[in-house]
């Protein structure tokens, strides 16, 4: 069947299967590699999304339920001479290493400064407790937010 | 290290300069191997067996081969040339030759139109198995002659005893590198019967032979180019999908992509292997090492892999960083039918420190003194002999430096009333009144080789070329994560005195081996190739224009300009392309002694953790760190290794494991193997020790692999602290704990 999604601003259309998740449409389908395919299972948030306003594990979601949705993903963030703060301060701070899980990161990352300017460090480890890094070990990560509740205070 | 550059660069080693993939990464436009793609590309899919040990009785493929859109159905019946591969002995499959032997091991591959018809045609082939037991267990694999090396190690003088003695037996369970990137593969045909492949790697050129064997073409029709790697751990060191693949495009004359799905991954790449260690330290009264003496077993599961270099990593790590006159180990590493077991982050010495560093907390409290005053008496230090090997310790070894470093850091605060209930063992799930958790504090120290052993012609190619438009770096050393490409970047700044350098990743074609990245190898062998290329260069470049300095400007003598880079470039870009090796060594005798190392690194951790003691539930308060790193060539990037590999070594101390039944593996998802998060992440303090080097590049030593070797044995000590229980198997359980 055929779907509308509106993607990172742009009104999309595309043919779906009956199985598929609006994680391998993104990937497979409208060409959005950015979101990344690392369990499948809602585990490890390597697949975050902006889900109608909600941040989401796109693996979870099926496509044919994504229709009429509006969605934001990695792509839609930041452009290379406009980054979002929170990409910056992952640069700065060292937060990227593999990179594997830095897209969901940053995109759960913006949405909880979105919501919550000045976060705690709790919630912060809450807001992103379904974002599993391998490499980092958090730490730098953490820093970024810093730096950027830093700034906004 | 003079450098012959007065000038400061931007960028150069020291500076925490940021990544050259870090934009393309955080903006998500970074190509992993798992997002290449094209048109007319086919996806590959794979047919597993079931079973650790089973008999194919029967293979049928007509279901699959009828499905519309399935191009090619392969099996090892198939496979062109060498049937089997394997990195230190060829004893694989390519596909199952009529026995599986492990759970997951290949079958067939399919390859068709789209990835779910490629999936479900694999899944469509008819395949009956008669079962066989599955040998799991190691020590009887061992007793009947089922292994992949068995060695011992005899120094001194083994009827030596001393009057206090420490005994323990100790296990370590069977850890997943778990990189989030899966095993991913992409096979493009180049239209003259070759093939170019973008494939999950350590190490393309080893890959390379494997393949070109099994594929029986010629090396120069098959490229292996550096793919876009999402963390490695050990875990891409060996062949997975590669051959596979290759195949598929081969048959079918078009691109093919093949990505494993999570369980895949944990059933397609080797292991952590687990252990079961025992020991007895024997020491004078007054604290002395008189003698160690162990035995260890490591499971190697079904396929040799990398087995032989991690029984001789725990076997030479046996006793840690410190000196004993008298040692004897007998070490095995078992063939079975678990999953295949090979290298992970600290390979063998991993296992051996928890045994090692439990004994000497053992020893000091049999002794009644500080844990840590005993580890400074009996400390390994430059020069002395190892205590196994006997090899005398050239270069730095910081023991006591690292060992004050972290005593030195302050602890926190005691647990309070008023702490965030989120803050305690269990989160907001706690049910023992906060009164009742219990902290405690341990220590550890760990010691561990650099870059390849035991007279292994271990080298690393690399080849730097100026340009009028900047500096090039030609390597094909594998960058998983870890920071080489800047490590690079910044070697060369410095050497040759410009900011504009950029690494291009050569393909197998052209350019020579990096050699592996794991063994904590790649900034000293890869950047020491950059290095002596860029010496090399510079040299070259001022020999020929007469100058006395290079900077990014042009060549100077006497200060003054006297050529532009323009005018370097004159006649074409200049390069310089350099084989660098590390000091020589050796096999070792039949008694394990000799000069089997390159050079060592020492690291200390201590953990503070809060335990409910009924539940048996534990939170990892902090876990701080002082690293020996020769010289710190990018601060930033070494703080973000020690922090990710105490996270995998705080992981195998209380949570990772994968729970191995009849040579099945129950939990091979990331819902049920569970891998530290955010709220799992303790603080972390580091304290960086440059006591420079006799050879990496600027004295630099690899630090990779030593946070997750004595980060897992301090965060025990400090559970054992808390409670008094024995603990002598990590991942430490609830039951351990509460004693049930």
């Amino acid at each position: 069947m055929n779907i509308r999604i509106k993607v990172n601003g742009e009104e999309r259309s595309v043919d779906v299967a009956g199985a598929d998740s609006l994680l391998t449409v993104l990937r497979n389908g409208l060409d959005l590699p950015g979101t990344k395919d690392a369990c499948e299972q809602g585990e490890c948030g390597s697949c975050t999304v902006i889900f109608d306003d909600e941040a989401i594990c796109s693996c979870l979601v099926m496509a044919v339920d994504a229709d009429g949705s509006e969605v934001t993903t990695v792509e839609g963030l930041g452009s290379e001479d406009d980054l979002h703060p929170f990409q910056e301060a992952m640069l700065a701070e060292g937060g990227v290493q593999c990179g594997f899980c830095t897209p969901g990161v940053v995109v759960a990352g913006s949405h909880l400064l979105a919501e919550n300017p000045a976060p705690s460090e709790i919630e912060i480890r809450e807001a992103l407790s379904g974002n599993i890094c391998r490499c980092t070990g958090y730490g730098a990560i953490l820093r970024a937010f810093e730096t950027v509740t830093r700034e906004d205070a | 290290m003079t450098t012959g550059t007065t000038a400061e660069v931007r960028g150069g080693i020291g500076t925490s300069v940021r990544r050259p993939d870090g934009t393309p990464k955080v903006m998500g436009n970074f190509a992993y191997a798992s997002d290449l793609s094209s048109e007319d590309m086919l996806w590959g899919a794979t047919l597993r067996s079931p079973y650790a040990h089973a008999r194919l009785t029967r293979l049928d493929l007509g279901p699959a081969i009828a499905m519309a859109g399935v191009r090619a159905v392969l099996t090892q019946d198939d496979v062109p040339g060498e049937l089997t591969f394997g990195q230190e002995e060829q004893d694989q499959p390519v596909f199952c030759d009529g026995v599986a032997r492990y759970w997951g091991e290949p079958v067939a591959v399919v390859a068709a139109d789209d990835e779910e018809t490629a999936r479900r045609a694999a899944a469509a082939i008819i395949v009956e198995w008669e079962r066989l037991e599955p040998l799991t267990d190691p020590e009887k694999a061992v007793e009947d002659g089922l292994s992949f090396r068995e060695m011992k190690i005899r120094r001194g003088d083994v009827d030596a005893t001393g009057s206090v003695v420490v005994e323990g037996i100790y296990e370590t369970a069977t850890q997943d590198q778990a990189p989030l990137g899966p095993e991913a593969g992409f096979a493009i045909p180049d239209g003259e019967g070759g093939l170019d492949l973008y494939i999950t790697s350590q190490w393309i050129h080893v890959d390379h032979r494997q393949i070109v064997a099994c594929l029986d073409m010629p090396d120069d029709s098959v490229r292996c180019h550096p793919a876009g790697i999402g963390g490695a751990f050990g875990s891409r060191e060996d062949i997975s999908l590669h051959i596979h693949v290759a195949m598929l495009s081969l048959a079918t004359g078009l691109p093919v992509k093949m990505v494993y799905d999570r369980t895949e991954s944990f059933a397609g790449h080797v292991k952590r292997h687990p252990s079961y260690m025992t020991y007895r330290h024997e020491a004078d009264a007054d604290g002395n090492l008189v003698k160690v003496t162990a035995r260890l077993l490591l499971d190697g599961g079904a396929y040799a892999h990398t087995s032989r270099a991690v029984l001789a990593n725990a076997a030479f790590f046996t006793v840690g960083p410190y000196r004993c006159d008298n040692v004897v180990v007998d070490a095995a590493v078992a063939k079975t039918n678990n999953p295949p077991a090979g290298a992970m982050r600290g390979f063998g010495a991993v296992q051996t420190c928890f045994a090692s560093e439990s004994q000497m907390d053992l020893l000091a409290a049999e002794l009644g003194v500080d844990p840590l005053a005993l580890r400074r008496q009996n400390a390994l230090l430059a020069g002395d002999p190892m205590s196994t090997s006997g090899q005398i310790i050239e270069g730095s070894l910081p023991t006591l430096e690292v060992i004050d470093a972290i005593e030195a850091i302050p602890l926190p605060d005691a647990l309070d009333d008023g702490d965030d209930p989120r803050l305690l063992p269990g989160g907001t799930g706690l049910t023992t009144p906060s009164s009742a958790v219990v902290r405690g504090v341990g220590y550890a120290v760990g010691l561990k080789n650099l870059a390849f052993s035991e007279g292994f012609d271990d080298f690393a190619e690399a080849r730097v070329v100026m340009t009028p438009a900047g500096v090039e770096v030609h390597t094909a050393a594998m960058e998983v994560g870890q920071g080489l490409v800047t490590v690079c970047q910044q070697i060369t700044r410095t050497v040759l005195g410009t900011e504009k350098v950029a690494v291009v990743w050569d393909d197998t074609s052209q350019i020579g081996s990096a050699g592996s990245t794991s063994a904590s190898r790649q900034t000293q062998m890869t950047g020491g190739a950059v290095h002596a290329a860029a010496v090399g260069l510079r040299a070259q470049i001022l020999a020929a224009h007469g100058g006395d300095e290079l900077r990014g400007d042009g060549v100077y003598r006497d200060g003054g300009r006297i050529a532009t880079i323009e005018d370097v470039c004159a006649g074409g870009p200049v390069d310089h392309h350099v084989q660098f090796r590390h000091p020589e060594t050796f096999p070792p005798d039949e008694n394990g002694q000799g000069d089997v190392h390159a050079g060592f690194v020492v690291a200390a951790h201590r953990a503070v953790v809060d335990v409910d003691p009924e539940l048996g539930l534990v939170r990892v308060v902090r876990i701080d760190t002082s690293q020996d790193v020769g010289t710190a060539l990018n601060p930033q990037a070494i703080t973000g290794q020690l922090e990710g590999g105490i996270m995998q070594g705080m992981g195998l101390a209380i949570m990772e494991e994968l729970v191995i039944d009849e040579g099945i593996i129950r939990n091979p998802t990331f819902t049920d193997y569970l891998i530290p998060t955010f709220l799992d992440a303790p603080a972390v303090e580091t304290r960086i020790i440059e006591a420079g080097d006799h050879w990496g590049p600027f004295g630099a030593k690899g630090i990779g692999e030593s946070p997750t070797i004595s980060s897992t044995p301090a965060v025990v000590a400090a559970i054992r602290a808390a409670t008094g229980r024995p603990l002598t198997r990590v991942p430490v359980r609830p039951e351990d704990i509460a004693g049930i």
